[in-house]
């Protein structure tokens, strides 16, 4: 299969490509970010997703499948610019993929669109309804693109869109977003709060992605690995040291006193927990986490 | 053995019938170490100041979902806290009964965090299913507050139940253990709600008994379990059918409550009651 993934120089995907071409499918990359030491038998192209290279891609090497992985979050990106790439981006891939006869395509979104709230069940399902923008504005993008390449399915029935909802990941890249917040020696916590976060390795969140190119999936679906445990556990295992400060105080000592910066909605996912239900990923696909979340903790504690 | 660190509750968490992780950690967020020290000292008032004594323990299952539905006794919360010690300290069969915890106490800090701890969940439909279908063991008050807000003088009458608890049952299939605790108005008799106050703390209410504070007087109590009630369907039958359903359950926590009330020389106890089984074993 012949199968192309946008944001390839990103964490994950860089790991999905190697994981693809390794199982004999023919890899070609776009990212306006370089991929200096790109592995054989990938090919890659420097291209913002939204020009005309891009479509070029699809035009010239006419690719069977589509993993989108070309978003962005708060964590590295302002405001304008995220509605352009998550938003203007995903659109335009998907109309390309219409337009190129692409047969299959993959979202990778996260589980935070579920948003993190007291009054919301945990092991979100996929019918329920994104929430986050409503209490956390830096992800109403991300929600509106979630639901923007769910809408593909109605939209083009003849690509088999596949939306994953993937919860945090840890491992020896040390990238993404639980990465970045516990990436100093100190971690904030909100005294008297200790949710409940799901992660899985690095190398199962890969290995899922590839299972579900690989399945030709159709839906949205939730994709975790073990059972999640309390924020608290989290930031000890990774042999950070948690520092509960009060609610009010939380706001004004982000990104001082040697804290990493967050946005001020952030704290209600420091708060409240935001757990799913990957049972039908894993029914779907037959996906099972290699790692427990001891040894993610722990191996991304030593690495 | 100190106050906080039970050996028969320690052997009991030990013993449940609840997936622990590495970190002691179940899937919902129930901590063990938790659930020991805060079951600790509730088993200290349950044998030597409420002096309950339990009957029917062999109604509750030793593993599977249920839900042991209750009615509510004295306004303080010693009712929930004893049912619950109750199914702990049950050696032949301990268990944990998870219930639903009110919204205001899931977004506060450290209730927040204790609630999860000890296993109750955000008061959602959605919390008991999933408990439910990971054969865990609910425990509802279908009176809700109205039943823990109930006056000296309407002592043991049952007030209008909710009938979410039926759906539950009936959507997973759970057996219903209907539970009479008896005591617990004598122990905390609310003579009078200051309504103001409760408005003032956003309460449900506040109430005023004899001993002027928020703690309940040494009566002795006693829980007494019946026998389970299975049920037909879905979940999804109309109101007439489920409240029919409902009334069978009030009717058998009616009897158990009379029958515990007849059981008990006088009403203002403060020795212990004696169960039958334990003289047989002796």
């Amino acid at each position: 299969m012949k199968i192309l993934i946008t944001g390839i120089s990103g964490t994950l995907a860089r790991g999905v490509a190697h994981r693809l071409a390794q199982r004999g499918h023919k890899v070609i990359g776009i990212d306006k970010r370089p991929w200096p030491d790109v592995p054989d038998g990938v090919e890659m192209h420097q291209a913002d997703i939204r020009k005309r290279p891009a479509e070029d891609v699809f035009r010239i090497a006419r690719p069977d499948a589509l993993v989108h992985m070309a978003t962005v979050t708060h964590l590295s990106t302002g405001t304008e610019e995220r509605y352009r790439i998550n938003l203007g981006g995903t659109r335009k891939l998907f109309e390309y993929c219409h337009e190129y006869g692409v047969q299959q395509a993959v979202f990778v979104g996260r589980h935070t669109v579920y948003g993190a709230t007291p009054d919301s069940p945990l092991y979100h399902t996929e019918d329920e309804p994104p929430l986050a923008g409503a209490a956390f504005k830096e992800l109403a993008d991300l929600v509106a693109a979630d639901l923007y390449a769910g809408s593909a399915l109605w939209r083009w029935p003849e690509i088999d869109t596949a939306v994953l909802r993937l919860c945090y990941f840890l491992g020896p890249s040390r990238g993404g977003t639980l990465a970045s917040f516990l990436s100093k020696p100190r971690v904030p916590l909100v005294l008297g709060f200790d949710p409940l976060y799901q992660l899985m390795h690095e190398w199962d969140a890969e290995e899922a992605i590839t299972m579900a190119v690989e399945s030709r999936l159709r839906g949205v679906f939730n994709v975790a690995g073990p059972p999640p445990v309390p924020l608290s556990t989290v930031v000890s295992a990774t042999g950070k040291r948690g520092v509960p400060i009060p609610e009010p105080l939380y706001r004004r000592v982000l990104g001082r006193f040697g804290f990493p910066y967050l946005p001020d909605d952030a704290i209600a996912h420091v708060k409240y927990p935001i757990v799913i239900d990957p049972q039908a990923f894993s029914d779907a696909t037959g996906f099972e986490p290699k790692y427990s979340t001891k040894q993610t903790m722990e191996g991304f504690r030593w690495n | 053995m100190s106050i906080l660190d039970d050996e028969q509750v320690r052997l009991n968490v030990d013993r449940l019938p609840i997936r622990f992780d590495e970190y002691g950690f179940d899937r919902f967020g129930l901590s063990k170490k938790t659930l020991v020290r805060a079951y600790s000292p509730m088993a200290y008032f349950y044998r030597h100041y409420l002096k309950v004594t339990a009957f029917g323990m062999e109604n509750v299952p030793a593993s599977g979902r249920a839900l042991v539905i209750a009615n509510h006794s004295g306004g303080i919360g010693a009712d929930a806290a004893m049912i619950l010690t109750s199914l702990i300290l049950n050696d032949e069969a301990p268990r944990l009964g998870q219930g639903m915890a009110e919204y205001f106490l899931t977004r506060s800090p450290f209730t927040s965090q204790a609630m999860t701890r000890l296993g109750h969940l955000t008061g959602l439909p959605e919390h008991g299913v999933q408990l439910l279908e990971d054969e865990r063991l609910v425990l509802v008050f279908p009176e809700g507050a109205r039943g823990a807000g109930k006056l000296y003088k309407d002592r043991y009458k049952l007030v209008r139940f909710g009938t979410g608890f039926m759906r539950l049952a009936l959507q997973t299939g759970a057996p219903i253990i209907p539970c009479a605790f008896i005591g617990g108005e004598e122990a905390f008799p609310q003579l009078y709600h200051i309504k103001w106050l409760a408005k003032l703390v956003n309460g449900p209410f506040v109430p005023v008994a004899p001993q002027l504070v928020l703690f309940p007087l040494p009566v002795a109590c006693q829980v007494y379990y019946g026998p389970p009630m299975y049920f037909e369907g879905d979940g999804s039958e109309p109101d007439h059918v489920i409240r029919s359903h409902v009334e069978e359950v009030r009717e058998a926590m009616t009897r158990l409550i009379s029958a515990g009330l007849d059981a008990r020389p006088q009403s203002f106890m403060f020795e212990k009651m004696r169960d039958p089984k334990e003289d047989r074993v002796r």
